[in-house]
């Protein structure tokens, strides 16, 4: 018998990653004994199974799909439509001094709000409806966006310009064979940043004004005193979060292979 | 100067363009209202309706959550960080938790600890825990090999070893989250006022004035707000820069 088999306890050690599940198992057991035994009224805390419940009818009676699915499209819409403006302005600024001195300071003044506080001014602007949600969710990838495309061409070191120079390229071919693909990484990083302000202004809107959507499951719930429901529609918008944020960061992997090479 | 003069064309350019439209009569004054009477509802609400003491509302609150927020951040954030054991039982829990949106926790915090100035202040607390708790980890997690066996060598004691070696090293990375977990407090201080809307507040504020359809009310918070937010960056920031003057380079 080796020294090490000897030393280990006599109780089959748990894998590496079984430790993680302990706190959330107890957690959850406690909870249950908790529900079990009344300790505080279901209009409190609802039993975890109660929770487990309101997920599968939601998703059953077709609720969480159209809900979800609802939200996806906003956001994605709302996304695209900020992180092409934030690109583009990123850009402008990042290449030319000019356009930095004329926009930055008022950029800089527009992105001192928060989101949530361009929310109210929007709703008398342009209403409740779709806009409104389009809007706040470009405002939030907007900002992120540009000032990392900003950054990340302002730090392409110069003597990448100057192999360009003396490849003589056009400036067009500077651009789109030197600068942009060196500007990628923090591009990326800032689309990244873009979508999880994106999704968490999605949350803002359609808690404060929507009639359908994953933040209106969970208004809908508190006005019924459904915790449960609610408890599912947390869960739901962390795991869409949590899932945009995996897709955004295998992208960003990928693009960056080049970097290795 | 040059730079300045560009830098004002586009805000100058904006304001005049947003007077011009008021004074021709463009758009309906409750959408867009001239700039003289968001002036004028800014001294209004100063000297009848007491906005300072809704913005000193919002201020206290906010101090009051960031400051549970990070006491109780960095704690966390130290064990997690030194303790292996801590950081394989809670860190993944902690991960799964940060995922959902800070927000769609307030109708949650609203029924457990109703709508008043406790709920409120511990959904701030929680806003700012988060970044907190995280560089806090990561800074623990930096300090250097090298710094490590030098403390061995000099056998320092446990609390030798977490005061003068890991919270120093540490202390760039724990600035970053504080100052992050300043921003975040502020936000989630007017998103509270927004959803729980009892008691003063600026956030408050804007909210009664787009019920009450005032264009005027909501700019004035919209300004209030970025005034704020400005103010506490710039605060944070030389704070941080204060702290940091220690590090060479």
């Amino acid at each position: 018998m080796d020294i090490a088999a000897a030393a280990a306890p006599p109780w089959p050690s748990l894998p590496r990653g079984g430790t993680s599940f302990l706190f959330p198992l107890a957690l959850l057991g406690l909870w249950s004994v908790s529900a079990h035994f009344g300790w505080l009224p279901p209009q409190i805390l609802p039993a975890p199974s109660e929770v487990g419940s309101a997920l599968l009818d939601l998703g059953r009676n077709g609720d969480l799909a159209s809900n979800a699915g609802i939200s996806l499209l906003r956001v994605v819409e709302g996304f695209a439509a900020g992180s092409l403006t934030g690109l583009l302005l990123g850009i402008a600024m990042g290449l030319s001094r000019t356009a930095e001195d004329y926009i930055k300071p008022l950029f800089t003044a527009f992105a001192q709000v928060p989101t949530l506080g361009w929310i109210p001014f929007l709703m008398l602007l342009v209403g409740i409806g779709e806009p409104l949600k389009i809007l706040v969710i470009a405002k939030a990838a907007f900002v992120p966006v540009a000032l990392n495309t900003f950054a990340g061409i302002r730090a392409v070191p110069p003597i990448y310009a100057e192999v360009g120079a003396v490849f003589r390229f056009s400036r067009w071919q500077l651009l789109h064979r030197v600068v942009l693909p060196a500007a990628v990484p923090p591009i990326f990083t800032g689309l990244r940043y873009g979508l999880t302000h994106a999704w968490n202004a999605l949350v803002a809107v359609e808690l404060l004004a929507s009639a359908e959507g994953l933040g209106y499951l969970l208004v809908w719930g508190r006005q019924m005193f459904w915790l449960d429901t609610m408890m599912g529609a947390m869960i739901v918008i962390g795991i869409v979060g949590f899932g945009l944020d995996r897709i955004m960061a295998v992208v960003e992997q990928r693009l960056q292979r080049w970097r290795l090479a | 100067m040059k730079r300045l003069l560009r830098g004002v064309a586009l805000p100058i350019g904006l304001l005049a363009v947003w007077e011009i439209v008021c004074r021709a009569r463009l758009v309906d004054p409750r959408i867009l209202p001239p700039l003289e009477q968001v002036a004028r509802t800014a001294v209004d609400q100063v000297v009848h309706e007491g906005l300072l003491y809704h913005l000193a509302a919002s201020l206290m609150r906010d101090v009051a959550g960031f400051a549970i927020g990070s006491g109780i951040g960095i704690a966390i954030g130290t064990l997690l960080g030194l303790s292996r054991l801590a950081d394989r039982l809670f860190m993944p829990s902690f991960n799964g938790l940060r995922q959902i949106a800070i927000l769609a926790w307030i109708p949650l915090i609203s029924i457990w600890f109703g709508v008043g100035e406790a709920a409120k202040i511990i959904f701030i607390a929680a806003a700012a825990l988060i970044p907190v708790v995280l560089n806090t980890y990561e800074g623990m997690r930096a300090a250097s090999g090298q710094l490590e066996e030098v403390a061995r060598t000099l056998r320092f004691t446990r609390w030798q070893l977490v005061t003068r070696l890991y919270l120093p090293s540490a202390l760039p990375s724990i600035a970053t989250g504080v100052h992050l977990g300043l921003i975040y407090a502020w936000v989630a201080s007017i998103g509270s006022e927004y959803f729980m809307t009892v008691g003063p507040g600026i956030g408050g504020l804007i909210i009664a004035g787009r019920e009450r359809f005032q264009m005027d009310l909501v700019i004035l918070g919209i300004l209030i707000l970025g005034l704020v937010g400005l103010a506490i960056n710039l605060g944070a920031s030389a704070i941080e820069a204060r702290l940091m003057r220690w590090k060479p380079g």
